[in-house]
C-alpha cells in the first residue's frame, strides 16, 4: 500500500476536476480575448468558473477575483504593490506579518527590507498563532499593511483572521491574508471578514497546479504586477490559463459544497490517527488545539527521532509525509514554524506533519498508524536519546542553544 | 543556476547505496556495558558529540585493551538523518582493530570516502558533509577521556571549514597567494564553505569560532598594509615599481620638475602628468602638452623621447610616456 499523507504540500487533482478541464486543451482552446466564436465560446464556462470561485468564498459582485499563476504570485503582488502605492507614494513605511508565514511572504518581506520597507515579524504562542490584541500593539501610524495567514501549513493551526480584520477596519490599515491553507479546508465567508485582500492556490484544494488567485474586497485599486495585454480587466496581464480557472473553479465548487460534512470526515480520520499515535508512543506531542486546526493536519513530535530520519522509514513503507526538521531542507535551516513556537528547541528537529485529504481512507490511517509506530520504534532502538548505558564522567555533550534570532527583538506579553 | 539547477536536487538521490544500506541496516549500532569490557578484562569508554536539541548526536562506545590501547569492540548510538546513522555506522567500523593513536587520525572525509560507491562519486550531497565531522568529533572526545587530556589536543591546526577539513593557515595562504577577493573564489580554491556552509558567517548551522568573511576580511587587510609598507619602503629606496600610484606621480612629477620643466617653459610649453596604468611589462604615464607644447611637431618626436628616457633613466625602464 502506499499512502499519501503530505496533503499540505499538495493535493490529488479530483478526476471530477480533470473532466471539466480536459474539454478545454484540444476542443475548446480558443483564446478568450479573440473576437471570433472560438475564444467567444469559452467565455460561458470562464463565467461559471468565476461564479464557483466567487462562490465558494462567498466574495460580493463588487470583489474582484483576479487569477494569478499562484499564491506566490498572488503574496508577491499584494506586498510589492503595498510598496509602490502605500509606501513609495505615501509617507507609510510599515508591514506587520508573522515569524511563521510562508517563504513567498517572508522573502518578499526581506526583499522589501532591502528597499527601505521597515518589516515587524510578529512571534507566535505556544499554540502556533498570532492573538488580535498582538497585532493590535504594533500597528503603527506609519503601518501600510498587515500581512497574516489563515492558517498554518505546518501546524494547521487558525489565524484569529476576524478579529485581526476588525483591528485593521478600526485602524484605517489595509490587511492581506494569505489563505492557501484555509480556503477549500475550511469555512472562508468573505463577507463576515474584514480582509482586503487574500490570496489563495487550487492545488491545495485537489485543483490543478499552476493556477491561483487573489481577492481583493470592493475592486479596490492595486497597482498591477504584470503589464501587458489588459487581461483581467488590467489587473493581470496574461493569456487566461482557461482549463486551470475551469480547473479551479470545480475544485472550489467540490471543496466547498458540502464542506462541513467533508470537514467532519477528514476529522474524524485524522482524530483516530492522532489518538492511535498519542496512546501507542510514549514521549510524543502534538502542537496546537484539535479544535482550532484545519480539520486534516498533525505535527506530531517524537522524541528521540530525527525528522528526516523518521521521513525516510514512512518513504520506504511508501509513506508520503513531511518534515520541517533542519537536516531535511537543502540549507540546513530550521523550520521556522517549529522554532518560533518554541516550546521545546527538539521540536524543530523531530516534528513530522502528516495531512490529510477528503481522499484518504480508513485503511490507509490504520496502516500508517503502523507503520508509524513500526519507525519510532526502529529508529528509537538506534537513538542515542534512549541508550542505557551513559557517557564516561567527562564524556557528555553540552546541549546546544538553537542560532535563532530575528533581526527585531520583540517582547510580547501575553 | 543552469540547466541541471532548474528542478533541485533530491537530497536522497544523491546518497550512495552504502549510505542507503547503513540507515535502513546499521550493523554496529548498539550498546557495551560496563560489565561486558570488565569481562574481556578491557576498558569502557562511553562519549557523547551532538544533542538532541542541537539537530544531531552521536554516542560511541570503545572498548579498549588496556595493555595495547587498541579498541577490540565498538558501538555506536545516535540521533540523527540518515547520513548521521550511516557515517556514525561507518566511523565505528573503522575504529574497530585500531589503537587509540590510529583512530585519532581518522577524519570526516575518511568517514565519508568509506561511505563511497565509487571512488570518485561523493556519498552525500554537500550540506550534508556536516554528519561525517560529528563522526570524527566524537573519535576525537572519546581518545581524550581515554588518554586524559583534552579532545582539542588532538588537533594540530585550526580547522576553519570542518567538513572539507580546512586550516586556519591554508586559508590564509591560499587568499595572498592567489589573491582572492571573494568567499566563492575561497570556496573554489579550497572548498572551504562549500557544503553546510556553517563557517562561511555567523548565523548558519552551528556557531563556529571562525569564519571565512572575517578571515578573508582579516587577510585582505594585512596584505593592504604590508602593501602599504612596502610602498612606503619604496619611496625611501627609490623602488619606483613597487610605489602606490600616488607616490609613482609625485616621484615622476619631481624628476620632470628637475630635468624637463623647465626647457618645455622656456619654448612657451608646460606638461602634466594625467596618469599611470601599471601592468607587469610597463608603466605607462599619460601626459598632456599645454601652452606651444601642444601641436608642437617635437612633441611626439624629440621631446617625448627626451621626457620618456629621463623618466626610464631616474625611475624604471618599464615607463612608456603615453600623450594625449
Amino acid at each position: 500500500m502506499q499512502v499519501y499523507m503530505d496533503n499540505n504540500a499538495t493535493t490529488m487533482t479530483d478526476p471530477k476536476v480533470v473532466e471539466a478541464m480536459l474539454p478545454f486543451f484540444s476542443e475548446r482552446y480558443g483564446n478568450p480575448n479573440s473576437l471570433h466564436k472560438f475564444g467567444t465560446s469559452v467565455h460561458l464556462p470562464l463565467s461559471k468558473a468565476i461564479d464557483q470561485v466567487y462562490k465558494g468564498i462567498n466574495a460580493s459582485d463588487g470583489d474582484d477575483i483576479v487569477f494569478t499563476s499562484c499564491a506566490t504570485e498572488a503574496n508577491n503582488w499584494v506586498l510589492q504593490s503595498v510598496w509602490i502605492d502605500n509606501v513609495l507614494n505615501s509617507d507609510k513605511n510599515h508591514i506587520l506579518t508573522t515569524e511563521v508565514e510562508h517563504p513567498s511572504i517572508l522573502s518578499t518581506c526581506k526583499f522589501l527590507e532591502e528597499q527601505g520597507m521597515k518589516v515587524t515579524y510578529l512571534p507566535v504562542n505556544d499554540q502556533g498563532i498570532v492573538e488580535a490584541h498582538t497585532v493590535r500593539s504594533f500597528i503603527t501610524d506609519k503601518t501600510a499593511l498587515v500581512s497574516i495567514m489563515w492558517a498554518n501549513n505546518e501546524t494547521g493551526m487558525i489565524f484569529p483572521i476576524q478579529e485581526i480584520g476588525e483591528i485593521c477596519k478600526e485602524k484605517g490599515v489595509l490587511f492581506h491574508t494569505d489563505g492557501v491553507q484555509a480556503v477549500g479546508k475550511i469555512p472562508v465567508d468573505m463577507q463576515s471578514v474584514h480582509v482586503d485582500f487574500m490570496s489563495m492556490s487550487a492545488h491545495k484544494f485537489h485543483g490543478p497546479k499552476g493556477i491561483g488567485a487573489l481577492y481583493i474586497r470592493d475592486s479596490q485599486p492595486l497597482t498591477p504586477l504584470f503589464h501587458g495585454g489588459e487581461q483581467m480587466g488590467g489587473r493581470r496581464s496574461g493569456t487566461l490559463n482557461v482549463p486551470g480557472i475551469i480547473g479551479m473553479g470545480r475544485a472550489l465548487e467540490l471543496a466547498t459544497e458540502n464542506i462541513e460534512a467533508t470537514m467532519a470526515l477528514i476529522r474524524s480520520k485524522r482524530d483516530r490517527l492522532e489518538d492511535a499515535l498519542l496512546e501507542m508512543l510514549d514521549d510524543v506531542m502534538v502542537v496546537g488545539e484539535r479544535d482550532n486546526r484545519t480539520p486534516n493536519t498533525i505535527l506530531i513530535s517524537v522524541r528521540g527521532v530525527e525528522g528526516e530520519g523518521m521521513l525516510w522509514d514512512l518513504n520506504n513503507a511508501l509513506i508520503g509525509a513531511s518534515t520541517g526538521s533542519a537536516c531535511a531542507s537543502e540549507d540546513l535551516e530550521a523550520n521556522t514554524v517549529m522554532l518560533a513556537i518554541g516550546a521545546d528547541n527538539e521540536l524543530a528537529h523531530t516534528g513530522i506533519r502528516l495531512s490529510l485529504s477528503r481522499f484518504t481512507t480508513d485503511e490507509e490511517v490504520d496502516y500508517v498508524i503502523e507503520a508509524f509506530t513500526a519507525a519510532v520504534k526502529r529508529l528509537r532502538a538506534i537513538s542515542s536519546s534512549y541508550a542505557k548505558v551513559g557517557p564516561s564522567p567527562g564524556g557528555e555533550a553540552q546541549a546546544c542553544d538553537l542560532l535563532y534570532h530575528h533581526d527585531n527583538d520583540i517582547v510580547v506579553k501575553h | 543556476m543552469a540547466k541541471d539547477n532548474l528542478l533541485g536536487g533530491s537530497l536522497w538521490d544523491a546518497y550512495s547505496n552504502k549510505v542507503t544500506t547503513l540507515m535502513n541496516n546499521p550493523q554496529h549500532q548498539g550498546e557495551i556495558t560496563e560489565e561486558e569490557a570488565a569481562a574481556h578484562g578491557n576498558k569502557l569508554i562511553v562519549a557523547d558529540f551532538g544533542a538532541e536539541s542541537c539537530g544531531d548526536a552521536v554516542r560511541l562506545y570503545w572498548e579498549i585493551n588496556p595493555e595495547t590501547d587498541v579498541i577490540e569492540n565498538a558501538k555506536f548510538k545516535s540521533f540523527g538523518c540518515g547520513t548521521a546513522i550511516a557515517s556514525s555506522d561507518v566511523m565505528t567500523e573503522l575504529c574497530m582493530g585500531k589503537t587509540v593513536d590510529e583512530a585519532v587520525k581518522i577524519t570526516n572525509i575518511d568517514v565519508e570516502k568509506a561511505l563511497r560507491d565509487d571512488p570518485d562519486t561523493p556519498a552525500v550531497p554537500p550540506q550534508k558533509m556536516h554528519c561525517s565531522v560529528m563522526a570524527y568529533d566524537v573519535i576525537k572526545k572519546a581518545a581524550g577521556l581515554y588518554k586524559g587530556v583534552d579532545a582539542e589536543s588532538f588537533e594540530e591546526d585550526i580547522i576553519v571549514c570542518e567538513c572539507a577539513r580546512v586550516s586556519l593557515s591554508t586559508l590564509q595562504e591560499v587568499i595572498r597567494l592567489n589573491d582572492l577577493k571573494t568567499i566563492e573564489e575561497i570556496t573554489d580554491y579550497t572548498k572551504a564553505g562549500g557544503f553546510c556552509k556553517s563557517c562561511i558567517k555567523p548565523g548558519g548551522h552551528e556557531e563556529r569560532e571562525y569564519y571565512l568573511v572575517d578571515i578573508l576580511a582579516d587577510t585582505r587587510r594585512q596584505m593592504d598594509e604590508e602593501k602599504m609598507a612596502a610602498a612606503a619602503d619604496a619611496s625611501m629606496t627609490g623602488d619606483f615599481e613597487n610605489m602606490t600610484l600616488v607616490q609613482q606621480i609625485k616621484a615622476i612629477d619631481a624628476v620632470i620638475d628637475e630635468s624637463v620643466r623647465q626647457f618645455l617653459v622656456m619654448d612657451g610649453g608646460n606638461m602634466e602628468v594625467i596618469d599611470i596604468k601599471n601592468s607587469d611589462d610597463n608603466i605607462d604615464v599619460y601626459i598632456r602638452y599645454l601652452g606651444a607644447c601642444n601641436g608642437c611637431a617635437s612633441s611626439t618626436t624629440g621631446t617625448l623621447y627626451a621626457i620618456e628616457s629621463t623618466l626610464k633613466e631616474k625611475l624604471s625602464q618599464k615607463i612608456r610616456v603615453l600623450p594625449i
